[in-house]
């Protein structure tokens, strides 16, 4: 667990670069490791509210663990991730800081919505259970009212005409837009993308990238997203954060990034992805 | 304690009555496993008719039930009176001998189709097919659910002292009987239940090994002295000898 | 030896009487075994009381089922019936398997649906209940038929603490009359008759869970 000189109890100032106000997220000397393993290491950076950051790199290079960190599928090993000016990987306890119990993150991760690379819908529920049972089941909603709003999402994503069956009847990209619309009727403030489109047969990427760009024009949702589509990660984000070896390697705007790599890691990881083809 | 010391003796009686019946039943089922086994992956109808009849009515008739059989009516229909351990030792045999036979069954079809291919290539026969290349890595997928079968075995002999014989549990309610106690005169043959369940847990372990060694494989549980008294796992497919 | 039909005949219903507490003590003792092996498996994921209950059930798996019957019948109070402790403990016995059949399926249940329903905030009477428990027992539906059966066929048994069950029946009136051959060679057949239609029944379920 975090050693005493880690949790200041106040939030860090002046790290990262919002747009003026405070940031919502705030990463704090975060250590990631696995076994021997340093996944992150000592990271810092921030996040400002209506923010979106395109997080790439080589595989293995943490960006996913930043995702799984901020929805709290994992414990960071040192440092502390600040949401909205409040702990978040941590609670107050008097004048300092210990590691967050189950309940605080409960109650602390319901902000935060995350779409996975492998969908993860729940196939024993049709596509609509899978929508309302959060709202219904976290939130209190009245049924009537969360089945109204999956309506809404499930025609945003263009699948209307599904809203009875079962994912396993779903082509990958329809079930990604389904969990999309999971992701969006807890109304979360921050979504996490982590390599939607990595699981897809091409033909079917476009359309679970048009319903991001969608969110991204018509909502203010601040957005973490992990991916390879370059193209996307240039349209949609504010900034680009590019990863190698548990660190921030280079980070500026997607313009400047892809036009005007500064740092060799990032040229050569470009260049590899593109060469993929991607 | 002093009570179990002392009557140590009696008890080590019952549990070599135990093992003894354990070790005959295990041999006759693994007999019948492997005979009717094999005969249910022959393509002939025939053979695998009788297979199936047999793994089905000797598996499909309790335990217990075939025991009495073999004990109480099989002498009024022959006149003749079989030896009650042998009586046990057959309906044992039988009973785990068809669940057996579905496990040798079922591993022998579980061999790739190329192996096979390859040895009918080499211009096998059948029997060679079988004992050179079939069976030995049929053999160390057997073992695991074999070892639970030779447990659930060694269990299900503690019903014989309903037909008179004299094994662990029936010491233990002798020993309640003469004593009146009824806890310490049971946990003794728990724990050597136990034990003698533990033995033969390590005596498969070491089994599988070999078999698994001879195929160049590592046993599935690990290796390391730990792993050979690891449980065996619960058969959760199929239940195999329940 | 001749088989005596009339006899077989006049006696078929104190062993259909027979066959009747045998089923009972099934289906009530396959109740607890289902629902006290699913609570087992759940709790065994907690650390101390998971590591006792795992112990207790290993302990109950490598011991025999009728001594068991026997010493729990011995040590309970006069007022409680053979069948009473004869379902309990059958039940327990069995609730030492499920709750592995049910482990096991609760362990093939992807990491993602956790962590999805982790993601949703959902609680944990909500991840068990609505989603990991239904996929998992989806799973092992037919592994726990197979113990059903297995469960039937243990029911022999109670005749160790005197319960009037199939073989109890036929024992009594068997002796009573000399005909032991037929009151046994009845009883097989009663059980070849519940319990190959039931192996069939599982083999069908089996390949159409396997299917999906």
């Amino acid at each position: 667990m975090p050693p005493s000189d880690t949790p200041k109890h106040e939030q860090p100032q002046g790290v990262g670069g919002g747009p003026g106000d405070q940031p919502l997220i705030v990463f704090d000397q975060v250590v990631k490791r696995f076994g021997d393993l340093t996944v992150l290491d000592h990271l810092d950076f921030s996040v400002a509210p209506g923010e979106r950051v395109t997080l790439i790199g080589p595989s293995g290079s943490g960006k996913t663990t930043i995702l799984r960190l901020l929805m709290t599928l994992e414990k960071v090993t040192e440092g502390v991730i600040w949401v909205d000016g409040e702990p978040y990987s941590h609670m107050r306890r008097g004048s300092h800081l210990s590691p967050a119990s189950e309940g605080y993150l409960r109650q602390r991760r319901k902000r935060v919505g995350m779409v996975f690379q492998q969908f993860n819908l729940f196939p024993n529920m049709t596509v609509r259970q899978n929508i309302i049972e959060a709202p219904v089941h976290v939130l209190g909603k009245p049924k009537d009212e969360a089945n109204a709003r999956a309506a809404e999402l499930l025609e945003m994503v263009g699948l209307s005409d599904k809203i009875d069956a079962h994912p396993t009847q779903l082509s990958g990209g329809q079930q990604q837009r389904v969990a999309i619309a999971r992701a969006l009727a807890m109304s979360p403030e921050i979504l996490l993308l982590d390599e939607v489109t990595s699981a897809l047969d091409p033909e079917l990427v476009a359309g679970v990238l048009d319903v991001l760009r969608e969110i991204a024009e018509t909502t203010d949702i601040t957005m973490l997203c992990v991916t390879h589509e370059m193209t996307f990660a240039r349209d949609v984000s504010h900034r680009v954060l590019m990863f190698d070896q548990g660190r921030i390697a280079e980070e500026g705007p997607p313009e400047q990034i892809f036009g005007d790599p500064r740092e060799e890691r990032t040229k050569s990881f470009l260049s590899s992805v593109l060469d993929n083809g991607h | 304690m002093d009570f179990l010391i002392q009557r140590l003796p009696l008890y080590l009686d019952g549990a070599w009555v135990t093992v003894q019946l354990t070790l005959g039943g295990s041999a006759l089922a693994f007999v019948l496993a492997m005979f009717f086994g094999t005969m249910g992956t022959i393509r002939h109808w025939l053979p695998r008719a009788v297979a199936t009849v047999y793994v089905e009515v000797f598996r499909g008739i309790a335990a217990l039930v075939l025991m009495f059989w073999m004990a109480f009516a099989l002498p009024q229909l022959s006149g003749f009176q079989l030896d009650d351990r042998f009586a046990a030792i057959l309906a044992l045999g039988l009973n785990v001998g068809a669940y057996g036979a579905e496990v040798v069954r079922s591993s022998i079809n579980a061999v790739p189709r190329a192996q096979v291919e390859a040895a009918v290539a080499l211009n096998f026969s059948w029997s060679q097919r079988m004992r050179l290349v079939v069976l030995p890595q049929a053999w160390a997928q057997m073992l695991p659910t074999f070892g639970n079968l030779v447990i659930e075995l060694m269990k299900a002999t503690a019903v014989v002292f309903l037909i008179g014989v004299v094994d662990l549990t029936a010491v233990a309610q002798q020993m309640r009987q003469s004593t009146g106690e009824t806890v310490i005169a049971f946990v003794g043959a728990f724990v050597l239940y136990y034990l003698i369940a533990q033995v033969l847990i390590l005596g498969m372990r070491l089994l599988e090994r070999r078999a698994n060694r001879k195929l160049g494989r590592t046993s599935p549980g690990g290796a390391g002295p730990l792993a050979l008294l690891r449980p065996p796992a619960v058969d959760t497919r199929t239940g195999a000898g329940k | 030896m001749y088989w005596d039909f009339e006899w077989t005949f006049q006696v078929m219903p104190d062993l259909l009487r027979g066959l009747g507490v045998t089923v009972q003590v099934t289906v009530f003792g396959y109740l607890i075994a289902l629902s006290l092996g699913l609570l087992i498996a759940v709790v065994r994921r907690t650390p101390v009381v998971g590591a006792v209950l795992h112990a207790a059930m290993e302990f109950i798996r490598t011991t025999p089922l009728v001594i068991q019957l026997v010493f729990v019948f011995l040590l309970a109070p006069s007022t409680v019936s053979g069948m009473t402790v004869g379902i309990i403990v059958i039940g327990v016995h069995y609730a030492a398997y499920t709750a592995e059949v049910y482990r096991s399926g609760i362990e093939g249940v992807a990491k993602g649906q956790w962590e999805a329903a982790r993601a949703l905030s959902l609680p944990s009477h909500r991840t068990w209940g609505a989603i990991v428990l239904p996929q998992a027992i989806r799973k092992v539906i037919p592994a726990l038929g197979n113990y059903l059966i297995a469960m039937f066929k243990d029911t022999p048994l109670l005749i160790a603490i005197g319960v009037a069950e199939l073989l109890t029946q036929a024992q009594r009136i068997g002796s009573a009359s000399f005909r032991v051959v037929e009151a046994y060679t009845v009883v097989g057949f009663l059980f070849l008759l519940v319990s190959v239609p039931s192996a069939i029944l599982i083999r069908r379920l089996e390949r159409r869970y396997a299917a999906v």
